[in-house]
Parts: C-alpha cells; structure tokens; sequence
C-alpha cells in the first residue's frame, strides 16, 4: 500500500477507480495523519470524521457498483474518455470555516458564532460534495476572514508547517497549512484582500483567487460583499485547475455571480509560453521588500522567459494606494455585513435587560479586536459628515487602481510579481500595531480591488527554508492564462513538490 | 487627524458595540493613527472620477415573483438562543 497521502490528485482518481485502495482507507489515513500533527499545527477549528466516513462509504459503494457493472475502467468506444464519475469522488477536501457546511459546526472563526450549525451548503461546498467529495472538516482561519496570519481566529493560531514559531499567512491560515502538512489533498479558502494568495506563498502551495463574480458567494459568511472571493489551494496548479473547474460557474443564489461562461480548463503537458506577454509591475518591487524574495522572483520571472514568455517592465502607479483604499473600503462593508451578529437568531447571547443592551453587550463580548477595530473603521468611514472624505474617496480612487489593471492588460497577457513582501513572518511579530500588519498586504489587495483573478504559486526558498511564492494576474475572467502559465513552469521546477520535514 | 473619546464613544454606540475604557483608549489611538494614514489619499485628483461600487461584470438579474419555500421553521430556530416554537425571543425593545 503507497503513501495515501502522499498521493496526488491524478494519481488518486484512478486508483480509487481501480479499487487498488478504497476511498475509507484513503480518508483514514487522512483522519490518522491529522491526528498526529494537529496538535502542533492547529489547521482545524471543527472535524468531521464522521461525516467524512460517511461520505467515503457512499462513495465507495458507487465505485464498487460501477466496477461491478464493468464501469470505471471502462472507456467510451469512440472517444476512448473514462466513463463519467463524479470528478472527485471520494477525494477528501478541507473546507474553510467561513463557508456554510450543512450541519456541521461554523465559526467564520469567531465565538459569536460558537454553535453555529448552518442549515444549508455554501454553493461552493455543494458543488464539491455533489462531485464527490469527503468533508474532513473546517480549516482555521482569521475571525471574519479579518488577518493575514490566524493570529486573529477566536479559537487558536495556525502554526506554518515549515517553521512552527512562524505563521501560516492569512487568513486561509489553516487551509494553506492543511495542504502543506498533506492533511488534505485540497482545500476550499476565500481571498478578499490576498487571504488564499498570502498563504499559499507562506506555506509553498498553489492557491488561485479567481475572477470576482465567478465562484457563488452564496454561504460565505461575507465580509467585504464588492471583494470577497471563494478560492482553491493545493499541491499544484492540476489540482486547483480540478477544484477551480468544478466551484466555478453561475450561481441564480448569488446575484453578483457572473454570468459568463465557464469552459473546462485543460492544461496541457506540453505548453509553452511563447508570444505569451508578461508585464512586471516596478511598483511591486520598491523598497520594503526583503531582497531574496526579490531576487527568487526574478529568477522565476526570467524561468517563464526561457520558457518564450516575452518580458516587459509596465507600471501601476496606483499600487501604493491600495492598502488605504482597501482598509477604508473592507472595513466599511464589513460594518454592515457584520451588523447581523446581535445575539438574536444564532450564537451567543449575553444576559441583558433590553434589546439595545443585548446588541452592545453580545458583540462587545464576542467579536474580537481586529474585528471590532475594522467595524469601528468602517461605520466612521461611512458616518454623516465623513463619507465623502473617506469612503466616497476610496470608491474613487479603487477605480483608478482599475483603471491601471485595464491600461497594463493593452500591453501585456498577464502580470508577474510577488505575493508578499516577506517570507512567513514570527508568531506575534506585529502585535500592537495594526498598520504595519495592513501594509503586508500591499501585493495582494490591488487584485481584489480591481476584481481580477490572481494565483500564486512557490519559487523558491529564502535562507531559512521559508517558501517564497509569485503570483500571476490576469484580465478579468482569464484564469486559463494564469493556471496554464503556472502549469508549464510547474512541469520544469520541482519547487510545489518540496514538503516541510514534519515529525510522523 | 485625533479623535476625541467622544467620537469613538459615538462610533461605538453606531455600531452597537460595547467598548471598555481601555479598549476605547486604545481604539482612540490606534484609529487616529490609520486615519491619518489615510489622509495620502487627498493627493489624488479624483473630481472627474466615478466611483467602483461594484467589479461585477453584468446587471442585477432578477426574477418573477413567485413564492417559493424556503427553510423550515425548526431550521430556522436550530441556532436561536432562545426561542418558541414559532418565533425568537428577545427582551423588550421599548421600556
């Protein structure tokens, strides 16, 4: 019997077609290493191994019925395709725990949602359940999606699998870790102002934020309505394409949710780059940056070149305003998708006499910091007599950010450039001081500001052994660029197969 | 740009949130010191600009209204804090 987990998703799929080992075996070995390196690591806030057992069961009972019936090993006799399975079944997936699982405990990482059972399925987590996928459970994440770092979760910080005393990036924290420590092949993580990017790059793992619009909202517990995306991370840019094919697409539940058609991405083996256009934005590489994250993007830049890739220098002379224009923005939706939380329907409620008290002391109680400062933040930004000097403003100055996304894309195909200007920083390096915790995100925020897809990807380590990753954006509704660009430099670099030395 | 604790006291009561003194003290300094931040961003000539409310790319979809089921009310209530059968329950609003 191989290494379960070790595994890829290409590898698993027919196997478990096979019947080499069952989708139970494979969960469990799952539910074993998670197990052993949990409690170190801390990806997870809820585990469903019940569930997850449960899944598996059915989707071993379809596999079996399908061998039985001379099926999956089967193929079509004029196309030679496999017969149709579900796309993943009984592949297991972690799930983070700002996304609605049906009966199972939801905390968006906060203690105002303690008990929290939602009564239905994001869309995004139906699509992947319908495809057969076994829940492991709900990853860890910054309350709200609020953080760059799970410092801020209400129930404990992640640990980055490379290094423990660092974190894991944020907010998708857990998710990024779940996938780096292989406790999950793949991992469901949302991306409002780089969440799936930042940690992708911390934790050496491939995480796509796609188009805004083009993954259902419906059942994320939301944060910034005009911002938030469901996103993907895995070992490759195969396993998110496979996860991206299946989330995406037109949701009726979702009124934001584009309609725009969704072809299957195909990657192709055989790829090259040539009279592909790839734009480096200066901006993204001014001072502030630590120089080996600097120099191993360069060098990843210069792989995608001798891959025919033609190199451009293109500006975005906005960049530097996005992290105002973000965290006066964010935080102002935030306000009022955050209103909701009152001790009157779900969660928690504190002892008072009168329903205003009930309201002040509820969140006063069980919103954290971060969050209750980014409320504070927003309802000024929005307040009479400031709106138009602060949020009216950001509104203004976000389409200018656009505005240079657009002019950069008459130029070039993609844009290459850091995810982050650091490597995993330490555990508690930026307590007290909120702003320099916001600037970290000046590489990621522009993306979700202008609406873009972004994925990032590792190249590289620094000295220490910490991932660096790079990350691609592209015009709106062009994820096949990204994933296939990506995907011809993972077929000649090693770096998305390194793993952290773990101790099993 | 230096808000009073009067004003973080009023963004507080916005926002129903229950603030110690200590915390209000801290968000005091620590908000000035992100708005002041955020005063760059008055360089910017944006008069001519209009705003992005919105990166979506089409129009509100919509729909004929017709009623169609929804959750049930058990569903509905599995979180309350505190419940009937049919409805929430919550102390008085008014005094």
């Amino acid at each position: 019997m191989p290494n379960l987990t070790s595994l890829s998703i290409s590898e698993l799929i027919p196997a478990l077609r096979r019947g080499e080992f069952s989708s139970r075996e494979l969960t469990e070995a799952y539910l074993e290493r998670i197990d052993i390196l949990e409690p170190k690591l801390k990806a997870f806030i809820t585990l469903s191994p019940d569930l997850a057992l449960e899944q598996a069961d059915a989707a071993d009972k379809k596999l079996a019925d399908l061998r039985r019936s001379g099926g999956p090993q089967q193929s079509e006799p004029e196309t030679g395709q496999l017969i149709e399975l579900p796309a993943l079944l009984g592949i297991p997936v972690a799930i983070k725990d700002v996304l609605a699982t049906k009966g199972v405990r939801t905390t968006a990482g906060s203690r105002i949602l303690e008990n929290f059972e939602p009564p239905y399925h994001a869309t995004a987590v139906q699509r992947l359940i319908t495809a057969g996928a076994v829940i492991l459970g709900k990853t860890n994440t910054d309350e709200f999606a609020m953080g760059s770092s799970t410092e801020n979760s209400g129930y404990q910080t992640t640990h980055n699998p490379w290094e423990y005393t660092r974190v894991p990036g944020g907010s998708s924290g857990g998710s990024a870790a779940v996938v780096a420590a292989r406790m999950a092949p793949l991992a469901l993580g949302t991306d409002t102002g780089g969440s799936v990017r930042q940690p992708a790059s911390f934790c050496g793992v491939t995480g796509l934020k796609p188009t805004y619009g083009r993954v259902s909202r419906y059942g994320l517990i939301a944060y910034g309505s005009s911002l938030d995306v469901v996103g993907a991370l895995g070992r490759s840019v195969e396993d998110v394409a496979a996860v991206f094919n299946l989330i995406a697409g037109h949701d009726p539940k979702d009124a934001t949710s584009a309609q725009y058609p969704t072809p299957e991405i195909q990657l192709d083996k055989h790829a090259t780059l040539k009279n592909l256009r790839v734009g480096v934005p200066a901006e993204y590489f001014e001072s502030g940056i630590q120089p080996e994250v600097e120099s191993v993007v360069h060098e990843a830049v210069t792989h995608l070149e001798t891959l025919g890739a033609e190199i451009q220098e293109i500006h975005l002379p906005h960049t530097k305003y996005a992290v105002p224009v973000y965290y006066l923005i964010a935080p102002a939706e935030a306000s009022a998708n955050l209103a909701r939380f009152d001790g009157v329907r779900y969660g928690p409620r504190a002892e008072a006499d009168t329903m205003w008290d009930v309201f002040r002391k509820t969140r006063g109680e069980k919103f954290g910091r971060e969050v209750k400062r980014r409320i504070m933040l927003g309802t000024y930004a929005l307040s009479a007599g400031y709106y138009d000097a602060y949020y009216g403003k950001a509104q203004k100055v976000r389409t200018l950010i656009r505005r240079d996304f657009e002019a950069a894309f008459e130029k070039v195909d993609l844009l290459a450039a850091p995810v982050a200007p650091t490597t995993a920083f330490k555990i508690g390096g930026h307590s007290g001081n909120p702003l320099s915790m916001y600037l970290e995100d000046i590489f990621t925020l522009p993306a979700n500001l202008a609406g873009v897809p972004g994925l990032a990807f590792p190249v590289g380590f620094d000295s220490e052994g910490l991932p660096i990753g790079m990350q691609l954006m592209g015009p709106h509704f062009q994820e096949n660029l990204l994933l296939m660009a990506a995907h011809a430099y993972q077929q000649v670099t090693d770096w998305h197969k390194r793993e952290p030395a773990l101790d099993i | 740009m230096s808000l009073t604790i009067e004003e973080v006291s009023h963004i507080a009561n916005l926002a129903r949130l229950e603030l110690s003194e200590d915390e209000l003290n801290r968000f005091r300094g620590q908000l000035s010191t992100i708005l002041d931040y955020f005063q760059q961003l008055e360089s910017l000539d944006t008069a001519m600009v209009p705003p992005t409310a919105s990166v979506s790319a089409g129009q509100t979809p919509l729909r004929t209204d017709q009623t169609r089921s929804g959750l049930s009310l058990s569903e509905l209530l599995h979180n309350a804090p505190e419940s009937d059968e049919r409805l929430f329950r919550v102390p008085p609003i008014f005094e």
